[in-house]
């Protein structure tokens, strides 16, 4: 499988065409919404509470829109102008910013009760420019994140690393940051249906340390597929 | 964008530590659009809102008055005026300018461009 990191910039690939097929491609939305779904869950919101949320990669807002059914306000930030014009004409909810996240956010503090994230990690990892040293980026993003959360608040990324480094370099960064937490791989044993989330915690309200969430399909032996 | 996220917004570029909040908005051409009231939020979000910051944002872009400082949240008048400020009032032209380093962050269709330059990172 090619890498879309890997042939351009994500401004440049997510262009228009590009753009427009996320959101006529009935099969990506249904997946792109499925990791909302479940992103949502990992956060562990307080029940029956609006709350206000970062959608990191906010993209076309597809996964803005299951925040915005479950009844919580949202703030997108996006790279690809081309995918921020695709949210604004089907009038998301959401704020929408172009915003290269590498550089740091600028929310003031305790500004977000969680941050989703779907697909969007591992292009962090990219060097698309001399002056793009992955390493300060992500240190930069991950400080930022840290502080713009409510203490307790958590950020739940699904991502696609490429290798274990990947992984390494993406956790290392937001544990140095302060963020606890860790990986937590849905259906470990498929190849269909592995998923990678990213779990971190901003601290917690009363300084107790906070388990990581289940993954799902742990039990299932190598090669069952779920259905 | 609402005026609920500009309360929120603080000027990212490096170094940039004096005066990098409330974003001045100029030039601005504003939108309403209708939001469910839910008195719920609101109420959980009134200890994070910069009072200060939002009643001279909303003074200058000439919405409804808000009183000097946050009202009862359990009066239902002021909840309805404050959901109309943060949550039914869009900038949706325009620019915001930062009052310590002077960046320039352009507002298109609703959307602020807070990209930078590598040397301002
Ligand atoms: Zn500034």
């Amino acid at each position: 499988m090619s890498r879309p990191e890997h042939t351009a910039p994500p401004e440049i690939f997510y262009n228009e065409s590009e753009a427009t097929k996320y959101t006529q491609n009935s099969r990506i939305m249904q997946i792109q919404a499925d990791m909302t779904t479940r992103a949502l869950e990992l956060l562990s919101l307080p029940p029956d509470e609006p709350c206000y949320l970062l959608d990191i990669g906010c993209g076309s807002g597809l996964s803005g829109e299951v925040l915005e059914v479950e009844g919580h306000v949202w703030v997108g930030l996006d790279i690809s102008e081309a995918m921020l014009d695709v949210a604004n004409e089907r009038e998301v909810e959401g704020d929408l910013f172009l915003h290269d996240i590498g550089h740091g956010l600028g929310f003031r503090p305790g500004t977000f009760d969680g941050c989703i994230s779907v697909s969007v990690l591992q292009w962090l990892c990219n060097a698309d420019r001399s002056s793009h040293v992955p390493k300060r980026r992500l240190a930069r993003f991950f400080t930022t994140l840290y502080s713009s959360l409510t203490r307790g608040g958590r950020a739940v990324f699904q991502f696609y690393p490429e290798n274990p480094d990947q992984v390494e370099l993406i956790v290392s960064s937001a544990m140095v940051a302060g963020f606890t937490g860790g990986l937590v791989v849905d259906y470990p044993n498929s190849t269909r249906a592995k998923k990678y989330f990213l779990v971190l915690f901003a601290g917690s309200p009363d300084n107790s340390s906070q388990p990581l969430p289940q993954a799902l399909g742990t039990d299932l032996p190598q090669g069952t597929e779920p259905s | 964008m609402r005026l609920i996220t500009h309360n929120m917004l603080q000027c990212p570029v490096k170094g940039c530590s004096k005066d990098n909040f409330p974003l001045r908005i100029e030039d601005a051409e504003i939108e309403n659009a209708d939001a469910d009231f839910n008195p719920q939020f609101l109420k959980r979000m009134l200890d994070r809102i910069a009072w200060g910051a939002l009643v001279q944002t909303s003074f200058s872009l000439g919405v409804a008055k808000l009183p000097e400082s946050p009202g009862d949240p359990n009066d239902d008048e002021f909840l309805q005026t404050l959901h109309h400020v943060l949550l039914e009032t869009r900038v949706k032209e325009g620019r915001m300018v930062c009052n310590g380093c002077g960046h320039v962050y352009p507002i298109r269709e609703g959307i602020p461009n807070m990209l930078l330059q590598e040397n301002e990172v």
